[in-house]
């Protein structure tokens, strides 16, 4: 008699223990999903009147438009998220192997220190940094690499720089974690037996770390897909970012319908990205997560 | 047969220091091709850092490492005509066993197929036929070992290094892995440097056994001349179990000496000549060294084959071995290796006696008296020290 009753106990322990995630889980993303998913199935067919429609996909294909940023906005995402990878790897490679101690933490805090003021702010700062009236353009003319003030913002370059800014940190850390674990025994055997740098890296390094680089292109894409402020200020009001046509769906035409659409349609494209990327670099899902 | 007289690895004049710290001291020696030569000494005694500077990861400070009478200096460790058997193997846990072995020949450019016959030739020669395809955590300890060294043997190095790599494996698989080890080496005929620093490795492995301490070789023999011959009482103390006896030279006997300890136990043994030249004469301080196999125990004088006269009394007898007495502190049983710890009667010193394998004194109680003898010239005394003053010399003038 005891044993049933100690079950009972340890499924209520066990399901108190999971009520935050699940209140979190079904009332803070899947309702609003779920309602959201409804809405963009939903057409205005009069004042107040509303039917169900594929009409809101249908604009965005029938609209070159959308298209065209939805795609823009995707081959963006991925150069950042490459670019970042790139830049993260050095990084991550020299705390996690190269130094020790004190200068290790120092140079973490060095990734983290910029996330200690708000996006706005740091957003801000590039934009002083670079528009025409800007520091960096007037170095560029003291300089005299240019003989007038140059416009540095507003250009795709220019969000690049931003975006790559912004996800720095989110590679390094899962980078940093599998390089950490990497045995340094390794890469001396792989040396030892007749490897250089560039097939050291090759065979033992990036095979090790790939859960790792998985999940940090992972999370820096999808941070970046759904990057608003980095991308409607250093892009400006023609950054043709899609999150852009999403807020002007709901905020400004008011349309939530189109607005529910272009949502779905960019988890749908973040989801397959992802699936895309498992796939090409042969990782498994849940490996990947238990290294983020 | 000139073969024998060409050396494989040649150090010169090898110094590495770390700050203040001199991690291997101007070190020169040489392996002889084929051989198995260990480097056996305590942790921190700089055969770790030795091995890495024959391997390429470490730069010298100094001197000059030659193998296969080719000079090391400014040579990358990827092209040494040498491969290394790591401490935890390293493996590589995202290659299979067959990836594993045939690394290094794709590293040469050997193409898919022949390095993949090669790497299963390899497989087969060490015992492992058909683990080609397996991962490499599917291994027992022993059979990763086998697969960390194919994947060296397999490009036929001038010289294979060992850095301790039967530390991780437990008791039974280490005594196994010993033989294997050896017969591997017999087999391949590589010239096999080994380093560890556990005494019964070196000594059951090597052809050849240097023993390191502090960044010197202290000495350098065949495991029987460290064994029976210690040049040095760190070697003496180092290799094999030894009763250490500190005191005073009290008289010659011809190459034997009189060491009284400061309470007057007299202990002869055959004088040893110091790593510094030294002899010890009469009056110096010095250690003597007893092996626990060397003495023999008895209850009565009979026992112990002797003439019958006082324990202690050497002078009397002439040209008999001394006889001692102690009583009997601890019994450490442990198979054929068993032993019985004493206190001698006059210095309260401990000392250890082996057990006879007849099982003759199984029967010995605690706080039993009995006797104890050796042949002097089966132990050995060293001035102490080296000339520096040791504290447990200082009172001989009491005794």
């Amino acid at each position: 008699m005891a044993e049933p009753g100690g079950k009972t106990t340890q499924r209520l322990l066990l399901g108190l223990l999971l009520a935050p995630a699940l209140v979190w889980l079904i009332g803070i993303i899947l309702l609003p999903h779920l309602d959201l998913a409804l809405l963009s199935f939903r057409e205005r067919s009069g004042p107040g009147e509303f039917r169900w429609s594929l009409a809101q996909y249908r604009t965005f294909f029938a609209e070159p438009l959308y298209w065209d940023v939805f795609v823009r906005t995707a081959v963006i995402s991925v150069i950042a998220t490459a670019l970042t990878l790139l830049i993260a790897f050095p990084i991550a490679w020299t705390i996690a192997k190269l130094t020790r101690g004190r200068l290790s933490a120092l140079l973490f805090a060095v990734c983290l220190i910029p996330f200690w003021v708000s996006e706005t702010v740091r957003t801000l700062g590039w934009m002083i940094l670079l528009r025409e009236t800007g520091v960096l353009p007037a170095v560029l003319v003291s300089l005299g690499i240019t003989d007038a003030p140059i416009e540095m913002l507003y250009r795709d370059a220019t969000i690049l720089v931003g975006l790559v800014y912004t996800s720095l940190l989110f590679m390094v850390v899962p980078l940093y974690s599998s390089l950490e674990s990497l045995d340094d025994s390794l890469i001396e055997a792989a040396y030892d037996l007749g490897g250089d740098g560039w097939t050291v890296l090759r065979t033992v390094v990036i095979p090790h770390a790939a859960p790792g680089i998985t999940a940090g292109c992972i999370v820096v894409f999808m941070l970046t897909l759904g990057n608003y402020l980095t991308a409607s200020l250093l892009g400006g009001k023609n950054s043709l970012w899609f999150t852009e046509q999403i807020y002007t769906q709901f905020i400004t035409r008011f349309n939530w319908e189109q607005g529910a659409a272009f949502g779905f349609l960019l988890l749908a494209l973040s989801s397959l990205m992802v699936w895309l990327g498992l796939r090409l670099s042969g990782q498994k899902f849940a490996d990947v997560m238990s290294r983020t | 047969m000139t073969r024998d007289a060409v050396f494989d690895l040649e150090a010169k004049s090898l110094l590495k220091r770390f700050g203040a710290h001199t991690a291997v001291d101007t070190l020169s020696f040489g392996v002889k091709r084929g051989s198995f030569f260990s480097i056996l000494g305590p942790s921190g005694c700089g055969k770790t850092t030795l091995l890495r500077m024959i391997a390429g990861f470490i730069q010298p400070d100094g001197g000059d490492i030659e193998i296969g009478g080719r000079s090391m200096r400014g040579v990358a460790p990827n092209r040494r005509p040498v491969n290394m058997v790591f401490q935890q193997l390293a493996l590589f846990p995202m290659m299979s066993v067959g990836e594993n072995v045939a690394y290094g020949l794709a590293r040469r450019g050997v193409g898919r197929a022949e390095r993949e016959a090669k790497a299963q030739a390899m497989l087969e020669r060490v015992g492992l036929p058909g683990a080609a395809g397996k991962r490499t955590d599917e291994l027992s300890g022993g059979q990763r070992q086998r697969v960390a060294i194919a994947r060296s043997l397999v490009l036929e190095p001038t010289l294979l290094l060992l850095d301790e790599p039967l530390g991780a494996l437990d008791l039974k698989l280490r005594e196994r892995m010993k033989i294997e080890l050896k017969q591997l080496q017999a087999a391949f005929g590589t010239t096999f440097v080994y380093i560890t620093h556990d005494q019964s490795e070196a000594l059951v492995l090597s052809d050849q056994v240097a023993v390191m301490n502090a960044g010197r070789f202290e000495q350098v023999g065949s495991p029987q001349e460290l064994y029976y011959a210690p040049a040095t009482p760190f070697v003496a103390g180092f290799v094999g179990a030894n009763n250490r006896i500190e005191g005073r030279v009290s008289a010659l006997h011809g190459a034997l000496a009189d060491v009284t300890t400061p309470e007057g136990w007299v202990v002869r043994a055959q004088i040893q000549t110091g790593s510094d030249g030294r002899r010890p004469g009469v009056g110096d301080a010095a250690t003597a060294f007893v092996r626990p196999e060397v003495a023999l125990l008895g209850r009565t004088v009979a026992d112990l084959g002797l003439p019958a006269t006082a324990p202690g009394d050497s002078a009397a007898r002439g040209d008999a071995a001394p006889m001692h007495e102690g009583v009997v502190e601890s019994l450490l049983f442990d198979g054929a290796n068993s032993a019985v710890l004493l206190r001698e009667t006059r210095s309260r010193a401990e000392f250890r006696v082996a057990l006879p394998q007849t099982g003759r004194y199984a029967d010995l109680k605690v706080d039993e008296r009995v006797l104890f003898t050796f042949a002097p010239e089966r132990a050995v005394c060293f001035v102490t020290g080296g000339g520096a003053p040791v504290g447990g010399a200082t009172g001989s003038g009491h005794g």
